[in-house]
């Protein structure tokens, strides 16, 4: 149905000029047709103009049995843009790696045309898809559509939330396991509690098949799991002789750059001393035909890290340093863990208190003792350059460490 | 000892948020604990609360809300959707 102009928007109007795509430009393509963004627009040019948002967002929406998945959104300004009263946003778990059809695209667009405002964000940044802004009667109705399309809900609110990973093995020739089949088995197997919210706060699982950590897991999740080997990466001696040839300066751009300063070049040959690398993956990105990962691959799991929401931002911290993830996942001993920690986590954690921050509070060691791991040399950031920590296989027996 | 039925500590848990309403927001663990502490660790365990939440909100009697954090709720209507 054509919707008539109302708003001016001399300042959006701006955000349309150049060569780039413009949000601006998509917000008016919808609401030539549809209410809803046309009211968005007068909003949005209000807001550019006062220098201030007009939107308040949480309280009771949702589906009948969900706790997740909808995040009530309001204007403040019912009475002015009464087609943007109501304006929830909804997060579909999108697939592992994002696979779609264009069908299937379709299918979710032609949903969203007929219940919301035909906006969305492919992919928010939790990872899910986004749909921007309906009413509360129309949640049900959606809900239902999607469903029957075989999609469903993703998390929001203090829950696990949708998990998500890189594209693995589907497309990636460094992916050190099948982050796609662990995303899809976790989005299963934790089905309870990325429905119905059990926790202090929210719980991220990001899976990245190697080191160079596509979908930053390091630093957004509170379960990192990311790919990586435990034996010597492979190398083709030729190829990296051809690098050399063709004009890759291998000592200045790989050996000074070599984090664990692992990595000789005589000219000839690369040596690596295997045992102190980093696995950092810089000289494999620099000379991907001549080098390559180990063959005994897995992940190594972290916990921890979160961006600057309520308290500042966090890295994960090393709790398995290598584990093998293989089929079948549920007979892995790292669920046991997850249990540990969530049920540590749940009986101490503070309200809206990320594990991070919990692990922070009650400080490392004591968290290990409690979900039952022992400390090792990995789960400290620099040990070599750490005096706090002791190895005392250094010292003979008898010989006093000195203090 | 034989753990109670599962209506029994949902009726119990309902009571709890519906007896607070407007004074206390309750997340699961909280019920969880307080269910606990009622009955007892020898008669209601960390499933069975689970199983008592998940009755009482997919019959509608409660609801999950967002505010900040979740919290489980008496169905009610908000006012910033009037």
């Amino acid at each position: 149905m054509a919707v008539d102009k109302k708003y001016d928007t001399p300042m959006l109007d701006e955000l349309e000029k150049g060569e780039w795509p413009s949000f601006v430009k998509e917000i008016k393509a919808a609401a030539e047709w549809n209410a809803m963004s046309n009211d968005l627009l007068g909003l949005l040019e209000q807001s550019y103009s006062e220098k201030m948002g007009h939107w308040k967002h949480g309280g009771i929406v949702g589906v009948m049995g969900y706790g997740g998945g909808i995040i009530g959104r309001y204007t403040d300004l019912p009475e002015k843009y009464p087609n943007i009263s109501h304006f929830h946003t909804l997060r579909i778990n999108m697939p592992s790696g994002w696979f779609y059809t264009s069908e299937a695209l379709r299918t979710l667009c032609d949903i969203w045309d007929a219940h919301g405002s035909g906006l969305t964000n492919m992919h928010g940044s939790t990872g899910d898809i986004i749909f921007l802004g309906t009413r509360t009667e129309e949640l049900e109705p959606v809900f239902n559509k999607l469903t029957a399309a075989g999609f469903d809900l993703g998390g929001s609110g203090s829950d696990v939330r949708t998990p998500s990973c890189c594209c693995g093995k589907a497309r990636c020739e460094w992916a050190c396991y099948d982050t796609m089949a662990l995303t899809h088995f976790i989005t299963n197997k934790f089905q309870d509690e990325l429905h119905r919210p059990a926790f202090p706060y929210k719980m991220k699982f990001k899976m990245s098949g190697c080191p160079n950590d596509c979908v930053a897991s390091v630093a957004r999740s509170d379960i990192s799991i990311i790919g990586t080997w435990r034996d010597e990466i492979q190398v083709d001696m030729q190829k990296v002789r051809e690098y050399a040839k063709n004009g890759t300066d291998i000592v200045k751009e790989i050996v000074m750059m070599c984090p664990g300063k692992c990595i000789e070049w005589d000219g000839k040959d690369l040596n690596i001393d295997n045992s102190s690398c980093l696995h950092c993956m810089h000289c494999i990105n620099v000379m991907p035909k001549a080098l390559a990962p180990g063959k005994d691959r897995g992940a190594v799991v972290l916990v921890g890290s979160k961006a600057p929401i309520v308290e500042g931002a966090l890295l994960s911290s090393v709790m398995i340093p290598f584990m093998k993830i293989e089929e079948p996942f549920d007979e892995m001993e790292f669920w046991k863990l997850i249990e540990n920690m969530w049920d540590l986590w749940c009986e101490e954690g503070k309200n809206r208190e990320r594990i991070g921050e919990f692990i922070q509070r009650v400080g490392m060691g004591n968290f290990l003792d409690s979900v039952g791991l022992e400390p090792i040399a990995e789960m400290v950031a620099h040990p070599r350059e750490n005096p706090y920590v002791f190895y005392e296989e250094y010292f003979e027996e008898g010989e006093e460490v000195e203090k | 000892m034989a753990q109670i039925p599962v209506h029994e500590l949902a009726e119990a848990m309902y009571k709890m948020v519906k007896d607070t309403m407007g004074l206390k927001k309750w997340k699961a663990t909280d019920l969880q604990k307080a269910s606990i502490e009622m009955f007892g660790e020898g008669n209601v365990d960390k499933q069975l609360c689970k199983d008592a939440i998940k009755e009482l909100v997919n019959s509608g009697r409660l609801v999950y809300t967002y505010f900040g954090g979740s919290y489980i709720e008496v169905p009610h209507k908000e006012g910033a959707e009037n």
